[in-house]
């Protein structure tokens, strides 16, 4: 593999909670062009990765680097202004606001200019037109003026990732994308992965295994915080070590 | 869609309506009608400096008489004896000093959440009260005489000389217009809904890209400079500063005044201070209370108790609860 089309790399991240060491030395490196995906049980401390990933917790030990820059010490704020998009598992929307200002407001990131306090921000020519864009790639066109607060669970988990998008990330941290959705729901959220997947670096946490083995190209399994194994999805699906201690217990 | 657009103009109308009755108020009344209504459009002006970090950032800050209050000492300690100051410098000034301090205190305060902010909001003002209390600097509890108000001129002609009644009421009024504009503005910005996002959502913000303090602390120093506007225009209309403008009790009003009038919006701010100055007004009143009047705090406080059980959404929600109950549809929640 090259190293050029690494966009972020992990080296030996750490967390520890007190005693309980939540990711225990993970190391991994998600590629332009490619899904990597992240299974393991509950608490395997999948989620927290992506925290650590994405900047929203400080790292115990290890580091991360985004296009070969050391970003460890980077605010999450930064990393998101970097090319860092995350969505998260339990929805976090406005929804007071409609999808399409939810959007918008995504989008501003991007443009921020604070200091321009007499322009009107929803007739901004830059955070608008984005705004409408991943509403209607995230297949959301339709409802662009409801209260993000009313839309169903399955708009909810599209607005989430339209949000992700708005920021024009390189690389994106999905943290269970497809959590309660409908069988219709998922597909069309995985065929708009598949999509994404050609100029994106995706890491995806998922417990959807059908999902997970028809769309990673690479797949990391975690158990108690430590990676079990890290290869291509058929050779997980045959490493052993994997069936005994995860794939086993649903077969 | 069109009810959108019917109830944007009825708020249109209302702040017009409500703006000319302003304008054209000393028409109707004497000095005492100029005086009180001018006292309470300055409230008016704090209540929206307030109404920007409690409302639109969703910071409750406990502190605002800070600002006020040491805006208005600027104004007067700044002023030169027995001459006028010029306003171009005089009021920039004040505003500066307000902003300055709340520079200061949201760089600290910033730092902590919810109840903790609060009262490090509150410590703050304490603390600049009790220097202007017990410090020289300040000519303890007594306070200053502003004897020589701040004139506005353009070479030797005379603009705006606040020592007039009339003229300080129009000034004060041109006040509260530019700075309900200015915050109208502000809200609908891109600055303005990064406020509003970090109120509904700050974790999702950082997430996205905004570096959040920064917002909050810009929104302080915004709000700190608008409370010293009202500070300076409190201190020239009664030539007088004393400690009382940077109390506890004053920040505690203010906040009253927004709650009472709906927090979330410009006209809730105003309303509120109307209404506040009104139930005062009435309850101090001897004509309507004889000598229960002294108790007129007692009078205020549960009529405000009232009026929040009653009305959660304040003043400004009035109206929809009103027609809802009347029609009984069920109420919108946004």
């Amino acid at each position: 593999m090259s190293a050029l089309g690494v966009l972020l790399r992990a080296t030996d991240v750490t967390r520890r909670f007190g005693g309980l060491v939540a990711v225990d030395r993970v190391s991994l490196e998600l590629q332009r062009g490619t899904v990597h995906a992240v299974i393991g049980t509950n608490g395997a401390g999948k989620s927290t990765l992506i925290n650590i990933l994405s900047g929203e917790l400080p790292a115990s030990g290890g580091s991360v680097q985004l296009r070969g820059t050391d970003i460890t010490r980077w605010t999450q704020a930064r990393r998101a202004r970097a090319g860092v998009g995350r969505s998260y598992q339990r929805t976090t929307i406005y929804p007071t606001f409609t999808v399409l200002e939810n959007c918008r407001l995504a989008a501003q990131a991007r443009h921020q200019r604070p200091w321009a306090w007499w322009a009107d921000a929803s007739a901004c020519a830059v955070s608008v037109p984005a705004a409408r864009d991943v509403a209607a790639r995230a297949g959301l066109a339709d409802v662009l003026d409801r209260p993000a607060g009313t839309l169903s669970h399955g708009q909810r988990r599209q607005l989430e990732i339209a949000m992700c998008l708005a920021t024009a990330p390189e690389v994106l941290l999905l943290d269970e994308p497809l959590a309660g959705m409908g069988a219709e729901e998922t597909e069309r959220m995985l065929a708009l992965l598949a999509e994404l997947k050609a100029v994106h670096a995706i890491a995806l946490v998922e417990h959807d295994m059908d999902a997970v083995f028809r769309i990673a190209d690479r797949i990391t399994v975690m158990v108690n915080g430590a990676v079990l194994a890290s290869d291509t999805p058929d050779a997980v699906r045959r490493n052993p070590d994997v069936q005994a201690a995860y794939l086993g217990s649903q077969q | 869609m069109f009810a959108w657009l019917v109830m944007m103009r009825s708020n249109i109308v209302s702040v017009l309506l409500g703006g000319f009755a302003l304008a054209l108020w000393p028409l109707a009344t004497g000095s005492f009608g100029v005086d009180l209504v001018a006292k309470t459009m300055i409230y008016a002006i704090v209540a929206l400096s307030l109404e920007l970090l409690v409302g639109a950032t969703g910071l409750v800050c406990f502190g605002q008489a800070a600002f006020f209050g040491l805006a208005g000492y600027a104004a007067v300690k700044l002023s030169p004896e027995g001459a006028a100051a010029s306003l171009w410098w005089l009021l920039p000034v004040a505003m500066a000093v307000g902003a300055a301090y709340a520079l200061f205190m949201g760089a600290l305060s910033l730092r902590t959440r919810g109840v903790y902010f609060i009262m490090v909001t509150l410590a703050f003002a304490q603390m600049a009260y009790y220097v202007v209390h017990d410090t020289p600097l300040g000519g303890g509890t007594d306070g200053i005489y502003l004897y020589v108000k701040p004139v506005a001129a353009i070479g030797s002609t005379l603009l705006i000389d606040l020592d007039r009644p009339l003229a300080l009421y129009y000034f004060v009024f041109g006040c509260l217009v530019a700075v309900f504009g200015f915050l109208a503005l502000l809200g609908r910005s891109r600055f303005g809904r990064a406020l509003a996002g970090i109120r509904v959502n700050e974790q999702r913000m950082r997430a996205t890209g905004f570096s959040t303090y920064p917002y909050k602390l810009a929104a302080f120093v915004v709000s700190g400079a608008i409370a010293g506007l009202a500070g300076f225009l409190f201190a020239v209309k009664d030539g007088f500063v004393n400690p009382e403008l940077l109390s506890w009790h004053l920040s505690g009003a203010v906040l009253i005044m927004i709650i009472l009038g709906g927090i979330g919006h410009l006209r809730g701010a105003v309303i509120g201070a109307f209404a506040f100055a009104l139930l005062q007004e009435f309850f101090k009143s001897e004509t309507i209370f004889g000598g229960f009047a002294k108790h007129w705090l007692l009078g205020l406080g549960l009529a405000i108790i009232v009026s929040v059980a009653l009305l959660p959404r304040g003043l400004i929600g009035a109206g929809s609860l009103l027609t809802h109950r009347l029609t009984r549809t069920p109420r919108v929640e946004a």
